[in-house]
C-alpha cells in the first residue's frame, strides 16, 4: 500500500506505476470524480488530458497538478503528499470566512473551529521551541 | 500568556484557542501547557498541531501570530504578531538580558496588544472592514504552497524513522519559504532540542539587517 497524505486526511491507497490508481480510489483520496468531462467535484470539472486516464484508471499525480497543487514524494515513493493549490487557499482566505480546522487538545479529543461559531474567537499560535 | 485574558473575557462570548505547533507531538508541548493552565480554574482550548496544518490554513510564519475570529466565523484581523516584539534582538548575548528600557517598552507593548483585544471584545474596536482584512492578508506563491507540501512530508518521514530523508524534505521546505521562521525553527528543533534558538539562529535574525522578525501589528 502507498500512503498519501491530502488536505483532507491520511490515505492508504493502492496504486502503480507512480499514482495510477482507480477511478473510486481516486475519488475517496482527493474528492474529484472522474466523468467523461474529467475530473469533477460539484459543478466544477477540469478536463484531464488522454494521457492521464486509462479505462478506469486515473494518474492522480498529473490530475493534481493540472489543479495547481503541490505534489511531494518520498525517494522510494511510498509516500506521497498533495498539498492545497495556492489559488485555493487564497481564495479560502479573500472570502474571510475563517478555514475550519479540527485538531486533537493535549488529552487527544479533538475540537474544531466550527464548535465556537457564536463567539469571539482569539486564535493564536505558540511554540516551546 | 492566554489565561488573564481569558479568565477577564470568557463570560463574554469570547474564547481563546492556543494552538502548539509542535511537531514533536503532544508529550513534547505538555509540561508548558499544564504550566499555562495551572494559573487558571477553567481554561481554554490548547490543541497541538504536529504538521502545523494551521500555518498552512492561515499562511502563518512564526510563532506567536493570532487571528480574530468574529460571532460569523469572520476573519476580523488577518495574522499578525501577538504581542511579541523584536526587542530580544539587541539583547546581550553573553548575559541573555535586556536593557531595563527594552524591557519596559517590550512588556508595554504586550499591555498594548492585550488592551486591544479587551477592546475588540467589549465595544468592537479594532475589528477592521472586510476590504481592509483582505488587504492585509499575505498572499499564498506555488513556492510556498510546495514548502507546505514538502514540510509535511518531512514531518512523516522523521515521524516514520526516515530522519536523513525527513531532514532533507524540511531543509527543502524552507529554501522554498525562507521567509517562514516556523519551517525553519521546527526544523532545527527536530534535529536538536534548543538548535532553533542557537547561533545559527542568531545568524538568521541578524541577516534580516533592518527587517522586522515580529513586524508589529498596525492597531
Amino acid at each position: 500500500m502507498t500512503i498519501v497524505l491530502t488536505p483532507a486526511g491520511d490515505f492508504d491507497v493502492k496504486v502503480r506505476d507512480g499514482l495510477w490508481m482507480t477511478d473510486a480510489e481516486a475519488e475517496r483520496v482527493t474528492g474529484w470524480a472522474l466523468k467523461p468531462e474529467g475530473m469533477c467535484r460539484a459543478e466544477l470539472c477540469v478536463p484531464m488530458p488522454a494521457s492521464a486516464v486509462r479505462g478506469c484508471e486515473v494518474d492522480v499525480e498529473a490530475f493534481w497538478t493540472k489543479l495547481g497543487g503541490p505534489v511531494a514524494t518520498s525517494e522510494a515513493r511510498d509516500v506521497w503528499v498533495l498539498g492545497a493549490p495556492a489559488q485555493e487557499r487564497n481564495a479560502a482566505l479573500e472570502g474571510l470566512q475563517a478555514p475550519d480546522f479540527t485538531l486533537p487538545d493535549i488529552d487527544g479529543t479533538p475540537r474544531s473551529l466550527s464548535q465556537l461559531r457564536g463567539k469571539k474567537v482569539f486564535l493564536a499560535t505558540w511554540a516551546s521551541w | 500568556m492566554w489565561q488573564t485574558l481569558y479568565d477577564e473575557l470568557k463570560d463574554k462570548n469570547f474564547m481563546v484557542v492556543a494552538v502548539a505547533e509542535e511537531s514533536r507531538g503532544a508529550d513534547h508541548a505538555r509540561p508548558w501547557i499544564e504550566q499555562a493552565q495551572a494559573s487558571g480554574k477553567s481554561s481554554y482550548w490548547q490543541l497541538v498541531d504536529t504538521d502545523h496544518r494551521l500555518e498552512d490554513l492561515y499562511n502563518l510564519v512564526n510563532v506567536p501570530q493570532a487571528i480574530w475570529i468574529d460571532e460569523q466565523g469572520r476573519i476580523v484581523r488577518p495574522p499578525e504578531t501577538a504581542g511579541s516584539t523584536d526587542h530580544f534582538r539587541r539583547m546581550d548575548l553573553k548575559t541573555k538580558t535586556m536593557t531595563p528600557e527594552d524591557q519596559a517598552e517590550r512588556l508595554a507593548a504586550r499591555q498594548a496588544y492585550l488592551e486591544a483585544v479587551r477592546a475588540w471584545v467589549n465595544t468592537g474596536k479594532h475589528a477592521l472592514p472586510a476590504d481592509a482584512a483582505r488587504a492585509a492578508l499575505p498572499k499564498i506563491t506555488p513556492e510556498i504552497a510546495e514548502a507546505r507540501a514538502r514540510f509535511r512530508l518531512g514531518v512523516w518521514l522523521r515521524t516514520n524513522g526516515r530522519i536523513a530523508e525527513g531532514d532533507r524534505e524540511l531543509a527543502a521546505a524552507s529554501r522554498l519559504h525562507p521567509d517562514s521562521w516556523s519551517l525553519w525553527r521546527q526544523a532545527a528543533d527536530l534535529a536538536e532540542v534548543g538548535k532553533a534558538s542557537g547561533p545559527d539562529f542568531w545568524a538568521r535574525v541578524q541577516a534580516l539587517g533592518d527587517r522586522p522578525y515580529y513586524p508589529p501589528p498596525k492597531l
